[in-house]
């Protein structure tokens, strides 16, 4: 086992004659690198980005980096049970950390099924890093074993990918892909590891993470620009802000909740930006989309000027695009030009870093908008159309009142993960989110299994806050596995798993669209949940009464590992309000009878 | 929370502006809608020389649905850079939105739109049949181009110029019946001391300023 010192810089001959700096005597020894082979280098240059952990699945053609974490000290290497709980607990470090969170895999199924985790990541901007084996280079394009052009599926869901094909560069590519992974809008970047290269003997240290030259991400925006979407915001008698992931992403939300409150402007959020700003401030709109409060959807479709910051305008958000916020001019704010006019025209685009821009505007604002009307508008809508559910004293468990349970039994920087469909939804809607990085789902790739992956990784990156993860037992079924991981890793994490017997979400659309025929979306033989937690080494609780949910509640929290709460909720339960899709946000429907009636 | 003491309108009676955008997110006078119509664009850019920068662009357009007519792809002065010329047709917004995801892309260094004055060129080789070998020189002199080959069976002739005259020279050969054809799609490099997409420009959007000027200019 090669033991590694610690070395500050790299040795690369910078040509100008003999140096003065003090460590100018390692230029003749250089096998003192600490660097022997290209999966040392790949090693080292993990190290030199800070990582920590590792989440990943061994085999063939990334068997020679695993063997270079062998008894390595700084690094952990959290051992999944599938590829793609490696990408989702990776990407869950990235989200509750702000910092790339890593994952590997070997060649072929490896980096496939890694797929899904990337393309994941791709969608909601979540910083995270892949490493794949690859066949050795003389294979590549022949149809060796385990081998799949891993550059070629990945690249229209990365950021950027590299495939190393020099062990002299390798360390350093993989400091390239954290530091793209990192900056900028942050994304999934991916290193293709060809076995040969991680093998091939190199004494070069990796160079410190950087960007290339031509990446260049904007911070501030135009002067004149700034100027301009101040006046519009001054002069507006509706203002309206809509917080999204960008804000989070770009540390921002100081800066939002400053704008916000100097100007008393009401903020909602898009699902992304859920913990941009404290949900339990005044001046708090609630949660904007197609299952998005009534109250923040009339906001958006009646203000008269937007600032939006740090939102792709989804879909989900937006309905019908033609009747979304019809009046407003808007001002958007956006670190990726790209994003300025694609899905809504941005009638001030001030492209920059969002805190450094909100900086800019908070300076230019010549005074506030006029807008105590509007305000006490808002306030009526949330009184008019407040989030709402039935809660008879019976029996079954209405899965909004387990949320809002937990909520209250829980600190206030509690993480809450979630898989997707309705109990994803419920989570968001009845969870009070006050702070940055607690919600952490599946957003614009809408994908199943994420929450029990997610689970880990958020727990990794946040050893000393709770973590709770809602699932359904369809999105539960995808990923189970890993609680293997969990017990292993002893981890002490709840998974609450709302338990419909059905693949809900889908059962709810048949229902509202497809005249109730319910194809494929019900799980009548549904595995009792808490019996497999046990099997893989957690705790299994089950939960199908009032009386003793509590109780249940605080049990998994105690328990000094992970639990998981199979909780029987009513199969019959909707998510409400809804704006079907594409529709317009300000006609959502309350209950079954206004949906059919739209 | 409890049920709402004040509930509000249904659906279809709640407050809701007049207005409304179009497909493409623009608000728009309600009246009178018309959809921008699609214009043709020729964009430059400078990407680095290493494999697979092709896939990366072609793939981007294809799955953003952006409309190509032509892409074509050759070295530079500098070995490290290599020039893709792009052809696209799409809606003011669409070529806006292509232009900034290309200048999004890693290994793209800068992109620009070249204005309609703009020198460009392309190159079509036609094999047609050599029944009246005569006639087809007398429309390769026309169109200023040269004989390739000729044979007692074919005869293959080059045309070089702008689109429009290509596919003129095209039309003109048909009489004789096309064996084959190949074009090479647009080269196309901006006129006078214009930059076409230089490597000293950052990697960014172009500024809103810029983005005005070019409009105006395009008019
Ligand atoms: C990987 C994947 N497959 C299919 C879907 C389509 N889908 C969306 S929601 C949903 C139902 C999810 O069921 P469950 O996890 O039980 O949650 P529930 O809606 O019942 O709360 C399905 C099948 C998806 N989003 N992701």
């Amino acid at each position: 086992m090669s033991k590694r010192t610690p070395v500050a810089r790299t040795e690369q001959d910078d040509g100008d004659g003999p140096s003065e700096q003090p460590d100018s005597e390692r230029a003749d020894q250089p096998e003192e690198s600490g660097v022997e082979t290209g999966a040392e280098a790949v090693v080292a240059g993990l190290e030199n980005a800070g990582v920590e952990y590792l989440f990943g699945v061994t085999g063939g053609a990334i068997m020679p980096v695993y063997d270079a974490l062998y008894e390595h000290e700084e690094l952990t290497h959290i051992t999944m049970a599938h590829e793609q709980g490696a990408a989702h607990a990776a990407d869950a470090y990235g989200i509750v950390s702000g910092r790339p969170g890593v994952c590997m895999a070997t060649s072929g199924p490896g980096a496939t099924n890694l797929v899904t985790g990337i393309a994941d990541a791709n969608m909601d901007s979540d910083p995270l890093v892949a490493l794949t084996g690859q066949v050795p280079t003389g294979f590549v394009g022949n149809d060796a074993f385990q081998e799949t052009d891993t550059i070629g599926v990945t690249r229209p869901i990365t950021k950027y990918n590299i495939f190393a094909d020099d062990e002299a560069t390798v360390g350093t590519d993989i400091g390239t892909a954290w530091a793209l992974a990192n900056e900028g809008r942050q994304g999934p970047t991916l290193v293709d590891l060809p076995k040969d290269i991680t093998q091939a003997e190199t004494d070069q240290r990796p160079e410190e993470p950087s960007t290339p030259d031509t990446y260049d991400p904007p911070t501030t925006a135009e002067a004149v620009m700034i100027e301009a979407a101040a006046e519009t915001l001054v002069d507006a008698e509706r203002p309206l802000i809509l917080a999204g992931g960008g804000v989070i992403k770009g540390e921002a939300t100081e800066e939002l909740a400053t704008v916000a409150r100097e100007f008393e402007v009401p903020v909602v959020t898009t699902m992304p930006g859920t913990g941009a700003f404290p949900q339990t401030d005044p001046l708090s709109q609630g949660i904007a989309g197609m299952h998005g409060t009534g109250y923040a959807n009339m906001a958006i479709s009646n203000c008269d000027v937007m600032l939006a910051v740090g939102t792709r305008f989804d879909d989900r958000l937006t309905g019908d695009i033609e009747t979304f916020a019809p009046d407003a001019e808007i001002v958007h704010i956006d670190i990726d030009p790209a994003e300025i006019s694609k899905n809504v025209e941005a009638d001030y685009p001030l492209v920059g870093d969002a805190g450094v821009v909100l900086e800019q505007l908070l300076r230019a604002m010549p005074g506030r908008p006029a807008a105590e009307a509007w305000r006490e508008q808002c306030r009526t809508w949330q009184e008019e159309y407040p989030l709402d559910y039935e809660a008879p004293a019976d029996e079954p468990l209405k899965p909004q009142h387990i949320v809002e349970r937990f909520d209250e039994a829980t600190p206030a920087d509690t993480i809450v993960a979630a898989g997707v469909g309705q109990h994803q939804m419920w989570a968001w809607q009845y969870w009070t989110f006050t702070e940055p990085r607690t919600w952490v789902t599946s957003h614009g790739l809408g994908t199943m299994g994420y929450a029990v992956p997610a689970a880990i990784g958020a727990k990794l990156a946040a050893p000393d806050r709770e973590v709770v993860a809602f699932d359904g037992d369809g999105s539960f079924l995808m990923t189970a596995q890993e609680l293997t991981v969990a017990a292993r890793e002893e981890l002490d994490l709840t998974i609450v798993v709302l338990n419909n017997e059905a693949v809900g979400m889908v059962r709810q659309w048949q229902d509202g669209f497809y005249g109730g025929r319910h194809m494929a979306s019900e799980y009548p033989w549904a595995p009792q949940f808490d019996k497999v937690a046990e099997a893989f080494g957690a705790k299994g609780l089950r939960a199908e009464h009032y009386d003793d949910l509590e109780e249940t509640i605080q049990e998994a929290r105690e328990y000094d590992g992970p639990a998981v709460i199979d909780a029987a909720i009513d199969p019959t339960e909707d998510v409400y309000p809804m704006v079907p899709s594409g529709g317009d946000n300000a006609r959502f429907a309350l209950n079954a009878e206004q949906l059919e009636g739209l | 929370m409890s049920r709402g003491e004040l509930p509000g309108p249904e659906p279809g009676e709640r407050t809701h502006p007049e207005g409304r955008r179009n497909g493409q997110g623009i608000r728009i006078d309600p009246e009178a809608e018309a959809e921008r119509s699609a214009e043709r664009a020729v964009l430059s850019a400078l990407v680095t020389h290493e494999p697979g920068v092709l896939a990366e662009i072609s793939g981007l357009f294809s799955r953003r649905q952006f409309n190509i007519e032509s892409l074509t792809v050759g070295p530079t002065v500098d070995d490290s850079l290599a020039r893709m010329t792009i052809v696209i047709e799409e809606p003011r917004s669409g070529i806006d939105q292509a232009k900034k995801q290309l200048e999004k892309r890693v290994p793209v260094i800068s992109v620009r739109e070249l204005d309609d004055d703009a020198v460009q060129r392309e190159l079509v080789i036609v094999k047609v049949n050599g029944d009246s070998p005569d006639q087809v020189n007398a429309i390769t002199d026309m169109y200023d181009g040269q004989t390739l080959d000729a044979g007692p069976r074919t005869v293959t002739v080059e045309i070089t110029g702008a689109q429009q005259k290509i596919d003129d020279a095209i039309d003109a050969y048909r009489q004789f019946g096309i064996r084959e054809l190949v074009r090479t799609g647009h080269a196309a490099i901006a006129r006078g001391e214009a930059p076409t997409a230089q490597v000293s420009e950052p990697n960014q959007a172009p500024t809103e300023a810029q983005v005005a000027t070019e409009e105006v200019t395009d008019d």
